[in-house]
């Protein structure tokens, strides 16, 4: 079943957490992976993963390198949910 | 660039099976506690392990680390940084160009855990799952490469890999850096933290363990007749080694001098020691040429004896072929009877033992000895830990490791 975008963003932020140690209230919707948040790309990697998981979405290599911000990512999750 | 440098130690770092600090160790070292526990790990039943005990650290790292850094490190890489933040700590934390500051760890096994653990990953959940920091996790150079990341060093991070020898060594290349001009400060030791089914299988088929179940406390005996094999055990021992103009000029507390080191390869077997010690005595006699002492200077051993039926008799021959009546008055410590075996990671914590002895004047006993083997030619020093003369002082750490590694060093007074 769809999530709302909150739940997203807020399940996105506790795997963002736990993969870099970052303050969950950090993760909002306008910043970017790299530029804000400074995650690089094999935490990146880790956090798609996760996500795949915990969302019950399948997230390809090749769109990973379009979701530049947290907000691209809820996007993508919510669209793509079952 | 100057070489040649005198090298004095001016920090100290360690988390063990006996305490989660320095201090903590020494003071569970002095009071002759052991830190070896019946293991709980389910593993230990399921693989019908023949033996049941190690001695695991005495504050968790988890207890110590942030989650982040517990998750994106081997087990070996997260006792380097804890045991090199507290050694970097009671240095001062001096500001220093990154550039004059180099990192030495060493270990034996490396990221073991990280290895297997991700191996299963693999083939139970495929390559998807696999964790992208799965090889610089397991990597031996990841606790050399953390700890110089943790302090911004930038002079070189290197790892030394000589099986139990590899703390020793790393130290021995951290005194080189200094003494030849290429860092000004070297945050230098071992780690292991490979108390694994799959290293516990191997060394249980070797032979190499202790198998005295029923009573942990009591099984890692160097020197007693009833000895039976090694404990093993896991930590971090770290020290700060630095230039001694460079420390006299800011003023920092000087434990002792690093005053030479002595390193050979037996080329005899893979893992039996050579019986007459040929190879070991030559890295001794070296250790203590090179720092300009004599054998009559040294006072204290804070010997390898891991507690092998057949190690610490090639160890004592070794002693006595190295130094011959001189060694009557060297008092003999192994300290492996408290803190067990801790491989990489042995040679550099005893280091810190060594250190410490001579700072304090002071030289720990090694317990559970009730029948003394009359085939060791030694002073061990039994019952109360035993005070060193005054005056100028030296003392030797002695280390040994598969493959045939020797690897001594001397520590002066200052």
């Amino acid at each position: 079943m769809a999530q709302s975008e909150q739940e997203i963003l807020a399940g996105l932020a506790d795997i963002v957490n736990e993969e870099t140690g970052l303050d969950t209230d950090s993760v909002q919707l306008d910043k970017a992976f790299t530029e804000d948040l400074d995650i690089d790309s094999l935490s990146m990697m880790t956090i798609v993963v996760n996500a795949e998981d915990k969302f019950g979405v399948k997230i390809p290599d090749d769109e990973v390198k379009n979701l530049v911000t947290v907000g691209d990512a809820v996007k993508f999750i919510g669209a793509n949910q079952s | 660039m100057t070489t040649d440098r005198r090298v004095v130690v001016t920090g100290l770092g360690a988390t063990t099976p006996l305490g989660g600090t320095v201090p903590a160790t020494w003071e569970a070292l002095l009071a002759g506690k052991s830190g070896a526990r019946t293991l709980t790990e389910e593993w230990v039943a399921k693989y019908e392990l023949p033996v049941h005990f190690a001695a695991r650290l005495a504050v968790p790292a988890d207890e110590v680390l942030a989650k982040v850094e517990i998750r994106r490190m081997d087990p070996s890489a997260q006792y380097a940084v804890i045991a090199a933040r507290e050694a970097w700590a009671d240095a001062g934390a001096p500001e220093l160009d990154p550039e004059r500051l180099g990192v030495a760890i060493g270990t034996g096994i490396g990221g073991v855990w990280t290895l297997l653990d991700q191996w299963d990953t693999l083939r139970e959940k495929g390559v998807r799952r696999v964790y992208p920091l799965a090889v610089p996790m397991l990597m031996p150079n990841s606790p050399s490469g953390n700890v110089s990341l943790a302090l911004g060093a930038r002079a070189g991070a290197h790892c030394t890999v000589s099986a139990c020898a590899s703390g020793a060594e790393s130290m021995g290349t951290g005194y080189e850096m200094i003494r030849t001009g290429r860092a000004d400060m070297v945050v230098a030791g071992g780690t292991e933290g490979a108390i694994h089914p799959i290293c516990f299988a191997g060394f249980a088929q070797m032979q190499a363990l202790s198998t005295r179940n029923d009573s942990p406390e009591t099984a890692s005996r160097p020197y007693d007749t009833t000895r039976d094999g090694f404990v093993m055990g896991e930590g971090a021992g770290v020290i700060v080694l630095e230039a001694e103009e460079h420390a006299r000029a800011r003023g920092a507390k000087i434990y002792a001098e690093f005053a030479g080191i002595g390193m050979s390869s037996d080329a005899h077997h893979i893992t039996a020691p050579e019986p007459e010690g040929a190879g070991a005595s030559r890295a001794m006699i070296e250790a203590v040429g090179s720092a300009g002492l004599t054998p009559g200077d040294i006072v204290h051993i804070n010997a390898h004896a891991t507690s092998t039926p057949v190690g610490d008799i090639a160890e004592s021959n070794a002693i006595r072929r190295a130094f011959g009546s001189a060694a009557d008055a060297m008092a003999v410590s192994a300290t492996k009877s408290m803190t067990g075996h801790l491989l990489g990671a042995a040679g550099a914590l005893e280091g810190v033992f060594t250190i410490l002895a001579v700072h304090n004047r002071l030289a720990p006993a090694t317990i559970n000895i009730t029948d003394f083997d009359p085939a060791i030619e030694l002073d061990v020093i039994r019952g109360e830990h035993r005070q060193l003369p005054a005056g100028d002082i030296a003392a030797l750490n002695n280390s040994f490791g598969f493959g045939g590694h020797n690897v001594a060093f001397t520590v002066k007074s200052v």
